[in-house]
């Protein structure tokens, strides 16, 4: 579903990517792990389209990022980091906005896909209300809402259980679990509990390069008996 | 059908969603209209005509229309909004496009509302040349499109709205002093006649001017037309950096 050959993303003299690798298969979830400014926002956004890389390319489900962006976007579903939306709307405007700009022009077929997105990420109390005077674990939602309002067959998810309380990651980690089998999912996440919880593979990357590349349980028998963040941070401080 | 209907839509309708429309309608009615009558000297004249109403519009542009176009893009940014339109199926053509043509709509909107009130008293009051208000707005409506197309591209510049603001003024201000007469003395003298002259042509006021005398020169359209263009294929490029 995902194929990322050798992103390399340059900011002036500061290589940010470099050289990233991997491939996302459908039923994957996967968590991509690393410290603060290791890349991994930056490789998300080149491979939704919204970066274009220095080098290297993403193929998503048989489209080249670089060669057709547009088709890239078209069968994606991305959230980015803290879950930006126009906060003047209400919930339900801003949903059928993205909807109509995803191409589904017919008002039944509109509202049908706004509901959905609703119901899935239980936003049914708020719809009429501005996002902007939202809490941030309902505009976290809104921001998921968005995301698989057109049923991708790939998502890409900066972050989403950033800000929320402990229910709310339950609920988000349950939701992304339930859609996870028809699809291909790349979650961002500082936390490692939530990596074992639902990840199927993780992905460390450090200074722009990918240096884990595994399952969780491979990742956990690199040192038996130690906690995550342990293996995290030797992993991730050791070539500093 | 293209996604530029949808986000055309959201921009123009998210005017009215903030106090930004009516504070800028106000504003903007209060200004072209108080000109009009206290610096115009509108009555005083005597004449049924619009020429004192409209011949403060390249100035009143230069601050109002940078007020709209800063935000165009400068928000977008600095709340990260741009990231989630550009992960839509848009192009950035598409985008810039949309996002132009609602804020130009608007404008629209207001120049008419000024207008329409002015020349129906003047058509009560009077015998007014029809001609020359008609080609008068439609060389406003283009203006108008000139300026916002450069506060287009200088919002694209930055995510600060305020910095936006200033060198959309820059910006405007440089393209109308072109024709003014004292800045054309130091043209005249800094460069040679054809370069001083080309660049006085580029001039916002001197392009307008025809059209509050009841000329509509496709030069002038093309003109005003054009320097939009322009505008918004260096606004594409700027965005896709």
């Amino acid at each position: 579903m995902i194929e990322v050959n050798g992103l390399v993303k340059n900011y002036g003299p500061k290589r940010a990517v470099d050289g990233v690798s991997f491939t996302v298969r459908k039923g994957d979830i996967l968590g991509f792990l690393g410290p603060n400014g290791a890349g991994k926002s930056t490789t998300m956004k080149m491979i939704t389209g919204f970066l274009r890389p220095t080098a290297g390319t993403a193929v998503v489900d048989g489209h080249d990022v670089t060669r057709d962006p547009v088709a890239v976007k078209r069968r994606l579903g991305y959230l980015p980091e803290s879950a930006p939306a126009y906060g003047e709307m209400t919930v339900a405007e801003f949903l059928a906005f993205i909807a109509e700009t995803r191409g589904y022009r017919d008002a039944a077929a509109r509202r049908e896909r706004v509901e959905r997105a609703i119901n899935l990420t239980h936003l049914e109390s708020v719809r009429a209300q501005a996002i902007e005077t939202l809490s941030k674990g309902y505009k976290q939602r809104v921001g998921f809402a968005q995301a698989l309002l057109h049923d991708p067959a790939v998502l890409i998810l900066d972050e989403p259980t950033d800000g929320l309380d402990p229910n709310q990651k339950h609920e988000v980690r349950s939701l992304i679990k339930k859609m996870a089998a028809d699809k291909a999912v790349v979650l961002s996440t500082h936390i490692l509990e939530e990596v074992e919880a639902i990840c199927t593979r993780v992905i460390i990357i450090n200074h722009g390069k990918v240096v884990v590349d595994e399952t969780p349980e491979q990742f956990r028998a690199r040192r038996p008996g130690a906690r995550l963040d342990e293996i995290f941070r030797s992993l991730t401080t050791a070539d500093a | 059908m293209s996604p530029i209907t949808p986000v055309l839509k959201r921009e123009f309708l998210g005017y009215f969603r903030s106090p930004v429309a009516y504070v800028f309608l106000v504003v903007f009615l209060a200004a072209s209209v108080g000109l009009a009558f206290f610096v115009g000297r509108f009555f005083d004249n005597g004449q049924a005509s619009l020429e004192s109403y409209f011949v403060f519009h390249p100035w009143l542009f230069l601050f109002l229309i940078p007020a709209v176009g800063m935000r165009l893009w400068s928000e977008e940014k600095r709340t990260g909004t741009v990231e989630l339109l550009f992960t839509l199926p848009v192009t950035t053509l598409q985008a810039v496009l949309a996002k132009f043509f609602a804020a130009w709509i608007f404008l629209g909107i207001a120049i008419l509302l000024g207008v329409v009130p002015m020349a129906a008293t003047v058509g009560y009051l009077g015998d007014p040349d029809w001609g020359v208000m008609i080609s008068s707005t439609l060389g406003s409506l283009l203006m108008a499109g000139a300026y916002l197309g450069v506060c287009s591209l200088m919002s694209s510049l930055t995510k600060n709205q305020v910095i936006s603001f200033v060198l959309g003024v820059i910006a405007c201000l440089v393209l109308l002093f072109l024709g003014w007469s004292v800045f054309n003395d130091v043209l005249y003298a800094a460069f040679p006649v054809w370069l001083a002259d080309l660049l006085a042509n580029f001039s916002f006021a001197s392009h307008f001017d025809a059209f509050t005398r009841g000329i509509i020169d496709p030069k002038d359209v093309v003109y005003f037309l054009s320097v939009a263009g322009f505008s918004l294929f260096l606004n594409v490029l700027a965005l896709e950096r």
